[in-house]
């Protein structure tokens, strides 16, 4: 096990961030770590790191407590903050010489693996500007240059994609994928065609509460119900629908165009065709909408999920 | 340790705010050791550097609060204090280490008015008449003061994000342990506290090493005292 949450609870106030929270994260696996904003997944991977303390409960990394290990914990982690704080007043090599050193890297030592991260995250172009003259897509490299340096065994990074434009999110996942071979990796986004993209795992938070834990394949399977658009050439009356038996909600986009959304997961297509047939509506198409990763979040996570 | 002194030392150095502060410091105590006609040495006659010494302290009350003011707040604003703690070091490597980094910054602003020893043991008469003693005592106890106002604005850095906000505090509190305390000695109200307000006061063990003897006390005291502060900033950081 290279991560192990167990019990886990911060609480700020009387507000629970965090709230009995318990997973694993076995080596060399790449875990999305999900939730909407205020989740509670930022505060997770603060303890993990050893930048807040929990309230109750404890995290293990490679077996080793954040109670009581903490700094030997501190070395064997990479860690990329959200918003990736950096010293902007400083050059990119002076930055990641600096970051080295705490974790004894001297010498030519030092400098292989600075020529190295640098070219990993494709940061040569760029690397003798002050890293406030960077655009943020390549700050973001610089810190994961940093997060990387000292190879760490479990690399922790909070939200890296946020703020990026398109092209620079590819990029940057592109890289995370890159590098975490070989690495245990644990990733916090509210983006979930980003854990489409990279991840073999999904764990899902919300109000600071595990709501799933699955592989990806697995999430996608789940009985989030389907929709389905149905176009028409001509317009239909609204109450046509009333007699047909299977549960469904209409939401009416125009006239002519009409989506279906039913709560099961089994094939409706056929059914709706054979009443559509007998009412003798002037069909066009009845399109089936993929279920994304953003449909099982909205899913896990709406408010009203009981009701 | 040394490689968070080192980095914060490079950013002294390479921004403004080291240069304008010894310039500023130099300047002023230039002045008035020199040239004010209140508080220069040759207008007053005797061959000793008390002006330096009795204006320094001033002048460092609110010179280093500007050199720490940043130390802490701006980490704690921009949130690169997360990246810094993140790293395996502990709270109290940190904050030695930027303490230390203010501490040499200061002291490189006063180590240059050692000329002033050679120009005034020149215009003695006799030449050389001057007291060497009080003078070394003054300087080991301007060097460990600076020490404490060092410790105090890292503290006061810590409690804010606003540096501001740090420089005023740091400020206030280097002027209520130096002179405040002396002067709250002097209320009537509460008399017989005085000896202990006067104890605890700065000034106090500040004066009696300018006096040639460096009583082992006095800087034990102070010592403790930068220690204490810099402990309190250790604990406050932990909280963040």
């Amino acid at each position: 096990m290279s991560i192990e949450v167990t019990d886990l609870t911060k609480t700020y106030g009387t507000q629970k961030a965090v709230n009995n929270l318990s997973f694993t994260i076995d080596k060399s696996e790449i875990v999305g770590f999900l939730g909407p904003n205020g989740a509670g997944k930022s505060t997770t991977l603060k303890i993990a790191t050893g930048y807040l303390s929990p309230s109750e409960g404890t995290v293990k990394i490679n077996g080793l407590d954040i109670h009581s290990d903490i700094l030997a914990i501190k070395k064997t982690i990479g860690y990329l903050p959200e918003h990736n704080p950096l010293y902007h007043d400083m050059y990119v090599h002076e930055f990641l010489r600096y970051s080295g050193k705490f974790y004894g890297l001297n010498g030519s030592r030092l400098k292989e693996r600075i020529s190295q991260v640098i070219s990993m995250c494709q940061l040569t172009p760029e690397q003798n500007k002050k890293i406030g003259q960077l655009s943020k897509g390549y700050r973001q490299r610089v810190g994961l240059a940093q997060a990387l340096l000292h190879d760490p065994e479990v690399l922790i990074l909070d939200e890296p994609t946020t703020g990026l434009d398109p092209n620079q999110i590819v990029e940057v996942r592109e890289l995370i994928k890159k590098v975490s071979k070989d690495k245990t990796v644990i990733f916090s986004t509210h983006i979930m065609q980003e854990v489409q993209a990279i991840c073999d795992r999904a764990i899902i938070i919300n109000k600071g509460t595990k709501v799933a834990d699955h592989s990806i394949d697995d999430l996608l399977k789940l009985n989030t119900g389907q929709s389905l658009e149905v176009e028409f050439e001509t317009a239909v009356e609204d109450g046509i629908f009333a007699d047909f038996d299977v549960p469904h909600k209409i939401k009416k986009s125009s006239a002519v165009l009409l989506h279906f959304e039913f709560e099961s997961n089994d094939e409706m297509r056929p059914v709706l065709m054979k009443f559509i047939a007998e009412k003798g509506l002037p069909l066009i198409g009845i399109k089936k909408k993929e279920r994304s990763m953003e449909d099982v979040f909205n899913f896990l996570t709406k408010p009203e999920k009981d009701a | 340790m040394l490689n968070i002194f080192g980095k914060e030392l490079a950013e002294y150095l390479s921004s403004l705010i080291a240069y304008i502060v010894i310039a500023v410091f130099l300047t002023t105590l230039g002045l008035l050791m020199w040239v004010f006609p209140e508080t220069n040495v040759l207008d007053y006659g005797y061959a000793d550097m008390s002006t330096l010494f009795t204006m320094g302290p001033f002048v460092l009350i609110f010179l280093i609060p500007a050199i720490t003011m940043k130390s802490f707040a701006d980490e704690l604003k921009t949130g690169s204090f997360e990246i810094l703690v993140v790293k395996p070091v502990s709270i109290f490597q940190i904050v030695g280490g930027k303490f230390l980094a203010a501490w040499v910054i200061s002291v490189i602003a006063i180590i240059p008015t050692f000329t002033y020893y050679f120009s005034i043991a020149n215009l003695a008469s006799p030449r050389g008449n001057i007291d060497t003693a009080g003078i070394t005592g003054s300087y080991v106890g301007l060097f460990i003061l600076t020490a404490v106002f060092t410790a105090i604005g890292i503290f006061s850095s810590t409690l804010t994000k606003n540096q501001v906000v740090s420089f005023v505090i740091a400020a206030f509190l280097s002027f209520l342990l130096y002179s405040g305390l002396n002067s709250l000695a002097n209320i009537n109200v509460w008399s017989s506290l005085s000896p202990v307000l006067t104890y605890l006061s700065v000034e106090t063990h500040y004066a009696s090493l300018g006096r040639g003897v460096i009583d082992s006390r006095d800087i034990i005291y102070l010592l403790s005292l930068s220690g204490l502060i810099l402990f309190l900033a250790s604990l406050n950081l932990k909280r963040h």
